[in-house]
């Protein structure tokens, strides 16, 4: 445990020194803003130019509710772009400066080496989330939003990160270069992302396999403010594997020396 | 205190290291030697647990680097050939962390890291950043993060690469020092280094211990013949006549310039002839203008044993 959290603290203060950790929140937050307040004015016309056709007694509209969803289905994409910068270096960097060998040859297990920095890229995540959860404060300024919904829609994106996350780590052991883990973690999440599209042509179980497949379709409930077990499943087995390979491949480092 | 028996490991086919062994008493010093390439780096690694032997055992402490790897990573400090170093760490930040891996409690953290940067001489940039630090001060950065803990075994892997020779002299006389309480495996291409620091010598040529021993004793058993150098003024031929003359001598090789034989002569193992051959010169008349038994370099041995097929 003392190991975990020492690593875990290393690798959340080199975050923090490199450049890595402001050009992604800065990233984050300035496109999560954009389309924060897109959603917004759009949602604001929509119901003037409603009210102006309609007066006053219009459809009930919940919009906060509305706001938030879109605004969390555009963020499931930024956080496919912006996940793999975050584990590209984990254990790429140590191999190419050559301190995976220091931390191989102290008491420190591969295990350990793995859960401290699994864990502080999911802080990392954590504190991008809450940073932008901060944005959504206007909401609750001005009015009276549900915020179970939202909760849970944070949720699913933590759980969706920490999938992705677990995917990068994997990645990033398997390569001395941080660009090429960026490339490849990126392209299996937007694989892994996109496979929904071969759904339509399939048919029958193929079907199920490759809907359930799909890193997105488990996020939409989420979203809607549903908390569904099967998705948690879905999310946390695909971030145990993902740990389970990286563990496997750290071991077969060593053998191949 | 290191026990390393018929160690070998396989490369993608090719042997880097071929059924080595050798053994490390508690408080010595084994210098580890050997041309690049030879499997210096590989050995250190399979005994600091980096990477597991494709055959033998080797036991630190006691404890098998394959099935107690745990114990044997608490009990030794490793310097790679290239300094395991965040460039975005200050010095004593990294110590901490190593410190901390290493399982240092954290009430005897701040005196361990200490003692590393006293024993390293790096109290001058202990708040500055790695990256920015010269090669110099980057390797002993390395070093303190070895030392720190205080391990019983230190392995480090060419210690004094890129460091000038004043911080060479300081390095050594570190290591010197650390041989009361610690033991220690230095790999090194640097010969006086051996002579200087080690207790013991192991040489190792593709992948294979070619000779060990102390560095005064191997010198001697390569001799395999003493050798004379001889510097005498009179006719040449009559010299070189006279010199094969004396018994146990077994070849003489000279180069003549003018009146003066400058030669080197083979003698029997054990037969110190200088007596002989000083009172032979002098009873014939001639000038002896050098005489001396010469003593084959650890240089020498190391050339001799390497580059033989």
């Amino acid at each position: 445990m003392q190991n975990i959290l020492a690593i875990w603290q290393r690798e959340m203060k080199s975050y923090f020194v490199s450049p890595i950790a402001y050009v992604v929140l800065t990233v984050f937050l300035f496109l999560f803003g954009l389309f924060f307040f897109g959603n917004l004015t759009e949602v604001v016309q929509y119901t003037t130019m409603m009210q102006a056709q309609f007066g006053q007694g219009g459809q009930p509209f919940d919009v906060p509710a509305y706001v938030t969803q879109q605004l969390m289905r555009t963020t499931s994409v930024i956080l496919l772009f912006l996940i793999p910068m975050l584990t590209m270096g984990l254990f790429s960097e140590e191999k190419k400066r050559g301190t995976i060998e220091l931390l191989l040859t102290t008491p420190v297990g591969n295990f350990q080496a793995l859960m401290g920095k699994y864990l502080a890229s999911l802080t990392f995540l954590a504190i991008l989330l809450a940073a932008g959860a901060l944005t959504l404060s206007p909401l609750f300024i001005y009015g009276r939003p549900d915020w179970k919904p939202i909760l849970a829609a944070f949720l699913g994106m933590l759980l969706y990160g920490a999938a992705l996350l677990a995917l990068g780590l994997f990645v990033s052991t398997l390569t001395e270069s941080q660009i090429v883990a960026v490339v490849i973690t990126f392209g299996l999440g937007l694989l892994l992302w996109l496979v929904s599209v071969f759904a339509s042509s399939a048919t029958g179980a193929a079907r199920d396999v490759i809907n359930y497949l799909s890193v997105i379709s488990h996020l939409d409930d989420f979203i809607k403010g549903v908390i569904d077990t099967s998705h948690i499943i879905y999310y946390v087995t695909f971030a145990f594997v993902g740990l389970f390979l990286a563990y496997r491949s750290l071991e077969s480092m060593r053998w191949k020396g | 205190m290191i026990e390393v028996e018929h160690v070998s490991k396989v490369y993608g086919g090719r042997k880097a290291v071929d059924d080595i062994s050798f053994s490390v008493k508690k408080g010595e010093i084994l210098g580890f030697l050997g041309p690049n390439g030879a499997g210096k780096t590989t050995t250190m690694r399979i005994l600091t647990c980096y990477m597991p032997a494709t055959d033998g055992t080797a036991r630190i402490a006691g404890y098998d680097v394959f099935d107690q790897s745990l114990e044997v990573r608490r009990r030794i400090g490793y310097l790679p050939e290239n300094p395991p170093l965040y460039p975005e760490m200050t010095v004593d930040s990294y110590l901490n962390f190593a410190a901390r891996i290493k399982g240092v409690r954290s009430g005897a953290r701040k005196a361990q890291v200490g003692d590393a940067v006293e024993k390293c001489s790096l109290g001058d940039v202990r708040h500055r950043i790695i990256g920015r630090l010269s090669k110099g001060y980057k390797q002993r950065v390395g070093l303190a993060q070895a030392l720190v803990g205080n391990p019983e075994v230190l392995i480090l892997d060419e210690p004094t690469i890129g460091l000038d020779p004043r911080q060479i002299h300081e390095v050594r006389s570190l290591i010197k020092g650390l041989a009361e309480a610690h033991t220690v495996i230095l790999s090194t291409h640097i010969l006086p280094e051996v002579g200087m620091t080690c207790s013991r010598v192991v040489i190792i040529n593709k992948g294979k211990v070619v000779a060990q021993d102390t560095p005064e004793g191997l010198a001697h058993q390569m001799k395999g013949a003493e050798r004379i150098s001889l510097t005498v003024e009179g006719p040449a031929d009559a010299v070189r006549e006279k010199i094969l003359a004396v018994d146990g001598v077994l070849a003489l090789q000279a180069e003549v310039r003018d009146q003066v034989s400058t030669c080197s002569v083979e003698c029997r193992l054990g037969s110190d002839l200088r007596r002989v051959l000083a009172r032979q010169i002098v009873d014939a008349g001639w000038g002896l203008l050098e005489l001396r038994a010469v003593s084959l370099s650890l240089e020498d041995v190391f050339i001799n044993l390497t580059t033989q097929e």
